[in-house]
């Protein structure tokens, strides 16, 4: 009991930054995250760990820093809501395309434009299909709780530094918002210097030394034939991801006849929605994408035969409802419900949409 | 065991904290626990609310349309939650304020005159203990050794001398509190 | 006597930096970002550290020094090279951490990150290349351009009314209380070089002291942009563009 804390998500993902050994955070305010700059600037952990906290002049600052930090593999990171993702999809694809890794969480808020501050999932493609120019991919984790803000921070920096790739938390305003329990692990020392050099010395800008070449952190070849050969490396990595990085949970999808797709807060609501519905005899499952990319298409395909349809439950227009279609291949009914600008659907919607689109009529 | 709570009133009364000693008190007795605030402008010196869920099992939706308890702190706050306690739930009120009172006969309604007893008792700032105190006496889901444990946790180490004196407001709260009709 | 007399050590009177590579440089012929390069080349070599340097490159003509100088190095998107080099010299305290920018890159789009860097008062130096044109590109209109200057995007000269002024934002940053050393060179002559590789080492030195933020602007010529003769070029920078970016030290505590 006493190993639990309650925090918000927000304050999670400071407090495991600080655990699990991150090097730099770069920032820049905007609700509904401003919680995570604040508790580092709180918890002052360059007292403690030696991390460095810097709030930035501007969301596009905050990841040049992210993607300097990292070139010299350090262990950096930044966070933010949609309008400042927007802003920092620029770095972002340099990160990309000078394949280095590194943590970005995006604690989605209602768009387009300035939008609102209320929860959205509205920014899936931009997470999932990129974000910014170029073919690239981004390791994306959806937490649906405040204990998997605190665990994604690691695993993040884990896949990215596997893969040599950016990874993002793709949070929202719930999730960002919401206190839980939370059981916090212990601190990981921060890597020194010498040992980075000895991991990451063959690519991070660590001073060039009289034994090795110079290294050059860039995403510049103006060869074509280069730059389609590095562009196919980036292809082969992305489908090593999706063949071992997958990631996803299964509710009482066992004997069921319509299976809810949802990921972070949207996924709680249909627990619940889950629970009222098999109440009232309908066989429901949920599963839920933790991973979304890599997509779990597979876990999706194996339904198909099995189940009467989907429904796919996010705060978007419809989104990853998309991705749930190519998974099926027109071979299965696949429906969306879901709110946008802010506004949050309840269990008891879902359940309604649910009766609407596959009993009813 | 599950309890789903909303607490509603202005911004400044103490509901975020209320609801926050309230989740503390839940995972010192092992349960789980979510707390869900509105935010953003509307926290503004304007109204302020609070979901707080304890649950012996996991919790599911943070986002719920439905109340066990409703603890209801002002007027625009009873507008909008009375039809949202589930029936043979509870709403507890404080009726400073209050000029259309609850109507719902499906419920159980209480009334905690604690912005006054806070007034009386000199300490503005223990008003939402008093709040707290009626709603453990009407729903004792947790402990009140626990409620203590949860206010050493939610408090900085400095204002821990506060802790009897909240102790107290509880009690009153506990004493004060009041069936309707 | 042939030539192998004549190579020998005692003999020897100049030589090109270890710090520098084999690659050919491609910037035009009579550019001066050459003569720039071999000078921070030098520095670092004298210093003796060449192992614990970091550089980031801009996006202009410089987009490629990271053929040039035998460090590591780090290519900026378009602007934030100072950014850059704040986390870097942040989370490496003990190294040597330097941007090199051109006006587009420096003044224009990457003004904030200039203005905050230097305000946080960032271990870093900055090496800024004026010379009043885009030249990457093929000579647009900077942010330094003189007024009625004719540039691509300026052809009829450009327009203070239309266009703004030319920025002086050295005096801007010479300002700022982060910044320990601000100056203004050049590189058209012998003397101007020898001036400027003093000014490097001591901004250089300032920077491993970890007293603040130096900044070094070297008024340059375009000559391809400009649309002279390397020579003429020189001459045209020493009328027009001296007058509005006048050399000499504007800060150094």
């Amino acid at each position: 009991m006493a190993d639990y804390m309650l925090m918000k998500g927000n304050e999670a993902i400071a407090e495991a930054a600080i655990r699990c050994g991150c090097d730099g955070y770069f920032g820049y305010p905007i609700t509904p995250q401003s919680e995570i700059l604040e508790t580092l600037a709180l918890r002052k952990p360059w007292e403690e760990t030696g991390m460095v906290v810097l709030q930035a002049e501007s969301e596009i600052a905050s990841i040049n820093m992210v993607y300097a930090g990292a070139g010299c593999g350090k262990k950096v990171m930044t966070s933010s809501s949609s309008p400042g993702i927007s802003l920092k999809q620029e770095g972002i694809t340099y990160i990309a395309g000078a394949e280095l890794p590194c943590l970005i969480v995006n604690v989605v808020r209602g768009g387009p434009g300035l939008g609102t501050i209320q929860p959205a999932q509205s920014d899936y493609f931009q997470a999932v299909k990129g974000g910014g120019h170029g073919d690239y991919r981004l390791i994306v984790l959806a937490p649906a709780s405040v204990q998997e803000m605190y665990d994604f921070v690691d695993l993040g920096f884990e896949l990215a530094f596997k893969y040599r790739n950016p990874a993002m938390i793709l949070s929202d305003g719930v999730i960002g918002q919401m206190m839980e329990k939370v059981k916090v692990g212990e601190y990981k020392k921060r890597l020194t210097d010498q040992e980075i050099v000895e991991r990451y010395g063959s690519w991070a800008t660590t001073g060039k030394t009289p034994n090795r070449q110079r290294n050059i952190i860039t995403s510049l070849d103006l060869d074509a034939n280069r730059q389609e050969q590095f562009n196919l490396k980036l292809q082969r990595k992305y489908r090593e991801i999706e063949e071992n990085e997958t990631r996803f949970e299964l509710i009482n999808c066992d004997d069921a006849d319509y299976i809810l797709v949802a990921y972070g807060s949207s996924s709680r609501i249909c627990q619940k929605a889950v629970d009222l519905c098999r109440e009232k005899g309908i066989k429901v499952g949920l599963l839920r994408p933790i991973t979304l990319f890599p997509f779990p298409t597979k876990a999706i395909q194996s339904f198909v035969g099995k189940v009467k349809g989907f429904l796919t439950v996010e705060m978007s227009a419809g989104q990853m409802v998309e991705d749930v279609r190519l998974a099926v291949n027109g071979q299965c009914r696949v429906e969306h419900f879901g709110h946008m600008g802010g506004v949050i659907p309840s269990p008891n919607e879902v359940v309604k949409a649910l009766e609407d689109n596959f009993i009813k009529g | 065991m599950t309890e789903e709570i909303i607490i509603a009133g202005f911004g400044g009364q103490g509901v975020l904290s209320m609801g926050k000693i309230l989740a503390y008190s839940g995972i010192m007795q092992d349960q789980e626990v979510a707390w869900m605030p509105s935010y953003g402008p509307e926290m503004r010196g304007g109204t302020a609310n609070v979901t707080v869920i304890l649950s012996d099992s996991r919790i599911s939706s943070p986002i719920i349309q439905e109340f066990d308890t409703a603890i209801i702190l002002n007027q625009q706050s009873m507008d909008k939650f009375e039809s949202r306690v589930k029936p043979g739930g509870v709403l507890i009120y404080d009726p400073n304020g209050i000029t259309h009172h609850p109507t719902r006969k499906d419920i159980s309604i209480y009334k905690v005159e604690a912005a006054d007893t806070a007034a009386a008792m000199n300490n503005a700032k223990t008003f939402n203990m008093i709040v707290l105190g009626a709603f453990l006496k009407v729903k004792p889901v947790v402990k009140m050794e626990n409620v203590i444990k949860g206010l050493k946790k939610s408090l900085p180490e400095r204002h821990h001398h506060l802790i009897p004196m909240n102790e107290q407001a509880i009690n009153k709260g506990m004493e004060i509190v009041a069936k309707v009709g | 006597m042939d030539v192998k007399d004549i190579i020998k050590k005692e003999n020897f009177v100049y030589g090109k930096s270890k710090v520098l590579t084999d690659n050919p440089m491609h910037y035009c012929p009579g550019c001066t970002h050459g003569v720039v390069h071999k000078v921070l080349a030098e520095v670092i070599e004298e210093l003796d550290i060449q192992d614990k340097t970091i550089g980031v490159s801009p996006v202009g003509c410089a987009v490629l020094a990271y053929n040039y100088l035998d460090i590591d190095w780090h290519e900026a998107a378009h602007g934030r090279a100072p950014a850059l080099a704040s986390a870097i010299n942040r989370l490496y305290p003990d190294k040597f951490v330097f941007t090199y920018q051109g006006d587009g890159d420096l003044a224009s789009i990457g003004a904030a990150e200039i203005m905050h860097a230097c305000n946080r008062g960032e271990k870093q130096l900055t090496i800024f290349i004026n010379n009043a044109i885009y030249g990457m590109t093929g000579g647009q209109m900077a942010p330094t351009t003189l007024e009625g200057m004719k540039t691509a995007t300026s052809p009829y000269g450009r327009n203070v009314a239309l266009h703004g002024y030319p920025l002086q934002i050295t005096e801007l940053i010479a300002q700022l209380p982060g910044t320990c050393y601000v100056t203004r060179q050049s590189a058209h002559t012998p003397g101007a070089v020898r001036k400027l590789k003093q000014a490097m080492l001591k901004a250089v030195k300032n920077t491993l002291e970890r007293k603040g933020t130096s900044f070094i602007e070297v008024v340059a010529t375009c000559n391809s942009g400009w649309k002279q003769s390397p020579v003429d070029s020189n001459k045209w920078m020493v009328e027009n563009m001296f007058p509005k970016y006048p050399l000499g030290d504007m800060k150094d505590i």
